[in-house]
């Protein structure tokens, strides 16, 4: 099981984390930041993390 | 080499010997005459004491790359001439607004663009002052003698690191051709203030001039314990960018006032004869040499006639003008250009005197007797 | 130092826009700072104008930021007066390959030893987004908007061809791929090149039809070849593409070491003269 935080402060709302998602985990309005609403789904690939521009997303495994 | 050799050589010579003597250790440049003398010598020298030469590709690259060598802590020069000034003007802003030392030679030729390469002119003190956009203040001095191009380069180096500022040598053709005898005697060499020791690693603010009376922070090379952040853009005291009004009206009145509130440490000129003169000839550079020979032939003749030479062009001897123009009758001011300086004197001719130019930029230096009839036309 | 110690958290959000590819590089950036084992005391961000030239005041390590398309001489004179620093100069494709073209191929014939991160993303960003020097013809900009008519550098190519010693070619979005070419660009002793391709999500991007920023992600990764499968494609084949992958890793001694010769000859000559 992963836990994903989002910064929000730091986030752009470019959807990136979104569209490369292979899972569909977040739900995403364009120019607002992701919600990772079926983080359950989450298999830890961090394409998310890496493809973030903005340093706004962690993937951890969940303690 | 024992401290006080002496050599009889070229102008551009001593302008190179001076660098070295000051300290300085990296030169980058492109080769334009009539100062490829300097690139010459100064690729031979420094080696020899630890120092690097590099010909960069353009004089826009000679300029980045000694404010480069500069803060990586190592004194750095230039040399070139008008054609060259015109594209270092880009980066010599970069000197200004990021406040690093160093010191550019122009060995002035003739005419705008490629001009008459190898023949002299004074034409660039304009340019030495305002060439590069924006408000700011320069240092520019100017050599009238071989010994002088030795002695003034170290007291260009010393002012660029007292006040962190680019400091220009306004030579011309004349000076740096011309040979005579000159003392390789070293002096006194000033170099930048650090930080105090104690001050805690990590972060610097390199621009923290507020912090200073005389409105000059500390540089540290990089490498030091104190990481820091030079800046070509309009910055806060760290160096991060500040677009803000206030922070330009802040840098901008700052990169003038270091500069205008130390005139009195920085100006210097000569006078000879001006205990009694009716007349005052104001020069500079080249143009001191006829100016001293007609002065001899006046006074032979009964004038009462003085000469007071600039040493420094920029800024302005304001005070030592004006102090000239209160006493006298008549001021001549030869020059290799069209009154670009004699413009300055008369703002501040308060007392309505008659000021002549003796005016030349047929690529010939002035004569004495050009002088000597400006005066006598003056007296008239 | 870890590669977190590089990044000033306290100074974001960044200032570019959303989708935009720099925060990836900038990502990449930091990952090799901590493979190659520098700290920030003894680097040197050395970075043009352009939106790539802000990333330097996001990292803590020292920085020059100086003006548009002079950072390679600037980094110049910086590495040569001092030769233990590690000098990384950040690039656009206007400062890297436009207004400061000639800077760049004598940087790359000299072999001066600094690495430099040139992103490329087809057009000038800050500026409101015309063409720059690689901008692909037939592409629109702001200044192109009936069809760009020039071609555009090939970036690694003319590296290659004018010498360069270390030249490697990624795209933004391979963030591990773009930190391994850094930081072997780093550790070679000489001029390394690294170029990233990287989406203006709102330039380039908005005014070549390709509204959402995933979109010309999607568009990039097409146009990638890896260099292995372009080796066994036809030149029409690779007609709109590019190569990424490693194209020059050849040893050479770099400036600043044949400089340590000429000043022992210099040396040499002025002992002799002295003795005499």
């Amino acid at each position: 099981m992963y836990q994903i935080s989002v910064v929000t402060k730091w986030c752009k709302g470019c959807g990136l984390c979104a569209d490369f998602c292979p899972k569909n985990v977040y739900d995403f309005t364009m120019g607002h930041p992701p919600v990772p609403a079926r983080e359950a789904d989450c298999i830890g690939c961090k394409i998310c993390e890496l493809k973030c521009p903005d340093f706004a997303i962690t993937v951890e495994v969940k303690k | 080499m024992s401290e006080h050799e002496i050599r009889f050589a070229m102008g551009n010579d001593a302008l190179a010997e001076g660098a070295i003597a000051a300290g300085a250790r990296f030169y980058a440049g492109y080769p334009i005459t009539p100062s490829s003398e300097v690139a010459e010598i100064s690729s031979v020298r420094l080696p020899q004491v630890g120092g690097v030469y590099i010909q960069m590709e353009d004089e826009l690259g000679s300029m980045a790359a000694i404010i480069g060598a500069s803060t990586s802590g190592v004194k750095a020069y230039t040399a070139t001439s008008g054609p060259g000034i015109s594209l270092m003007q880009e980066n010599l802003g970069v000197a200004i607004m990021s406040e690093v030392p160093c010191v550019i030679i122009d060995v002035q030729r003739c005419g705008p663009s490629t001009g008459v390469a190898t023949k002299p002119a004074q034409g660039d003190v304009m340019a030495a002052r305002w060439g590069t956009h924006g408000d700011h203040s320069i240092i520019a001095i100017s050599p009238s003698s071989v010994q002088e191009c030795y002695d003034y380069t170290i007291k260009a180096f010393n002012l660029a690191e007292k006040y962190r500022t680019p400091v220009f040598i306004l030579a011309d053709e004349v000076i740096g051709h011309m040979r005579e005898q000159y003392v390789l005697h070293g002096g006194e060499i000033v170099n930048r203030k650090q930080p105090d020791p104690d001050t805690p690693a990590g972060d610097y603010a390199a621009f923290d001039f507020e912090k200073y009376e005389d409105e000059v922070a500390p540089m540290p090379p990089y490498g030091s314990k104190w990481v820091h952040r030079m800046s070509g853009s309009m910055h806060g005291a760290l160096g991060f960018a500040a677009n803000d009004g206030k922070s330009a009206n802040k840098n901008t009145r700052h990169y003038c006032t270091k500069i205008d509130k130390n005139r009195d440490d920085i100006v210097i000129t000569e006078s000879f004869g001006m205990e009694d003169a009716d007349y005052a000839i104001i020069t500079f550079g080249c143009s001191v040499r006829p100016a001293m020979a007609a002065m001899r032939i006046a006074r032979e003749k009964g004038m009462k006639v003085g000469v007071l030479k600039l040493v420094t062009i920029w800024p302005f001897a304001d005070k030592e003008v004006k102090a000239v123009l209160s006493k006298v009758k008549g001021v001549v001011v030869p020059e290799m250009n069209l009154g670009q300086v004699r413009s300055e004197v008369e703002r501040y001719n308060d007392r309505k005197i008659p000021i002549v130019g003796v005016n030349r930029v047929d690529c010939e230096i002035i004569t004495p007797g050009e002088v000597l009839a400006a005066i006598e036309e003056v007296a008239k | 130092m870890k590669s977190t110690e590089f990044i000033r958290y306290n100074r974001l959000p960044h200032r570019w826009c959303a989708g935009c590819g720099y925060g990836q590089v900038m990502n990449s950036l930091t990952k090799a700072f901590e493979k190659t084992g520098i700290t920030n005391e003894n680097t040197v961000v050395v970075s043009g104008i352009g939106c790539w030239g802000h990333v330097d005041s996001y990292l803590t390590t020292n920085a020059f930021h100086g003006t548009h398309g002079r950072a390679l001489a600037f980094a110049t004179g910086i590495k040569l007066a001092n030769p233990s620093l590690n000098v990384v100069v950040i690039l656009g494709d206007g400062d890297g390959v436009t207004i400061g073209g000639n800077h760049f191929i004598q940087a790359c014939r000299r072999n001066i030893d600094v690495t430099a991160i040139l992103c490329n993303n087809y057009n000038y960003g800050m500026t409101g987004g015309q063409y720059s020097g690689t901008t692909p013809e037939h592409s629109y900009t702001t200044t192109s908007v009936y069809g760009h008519i020039e071609p555009g550098f090939d970036i690694c190519k003319l590296a290659e061809g004018a010498g360069a010693h270390y030249v490697a070619r990624s795209i933004s979005e391979n963030v591990m791929q773009t930190a391994d070419y850094i930081a072997e660009g780093m550790q070679r002793k000489g001029f390394a090149l690294i170029e990233v391709v990287a989406p203006c999500t709102t330039h380039y991007g908005r005014n070549n039809n390709m509204k959402r920023p995933s979109e010309f992600y999607k568009w990039i990764k097409s146009c990638a070849v890896p260099k292995a499968a372009a080796e066994k494609m036809t030149e029409e084949q690779l007609e709109g593409k590019f190569v990424i992958g490693k194209f020059v890793d050849r040893p050479g001694v770099d400036y600043g070491t044949k400089y340590l010769e000429v000043q022992k000859k210099a040396q040499a000559v002025a002992a002799a003269k002295a003795a005499e």
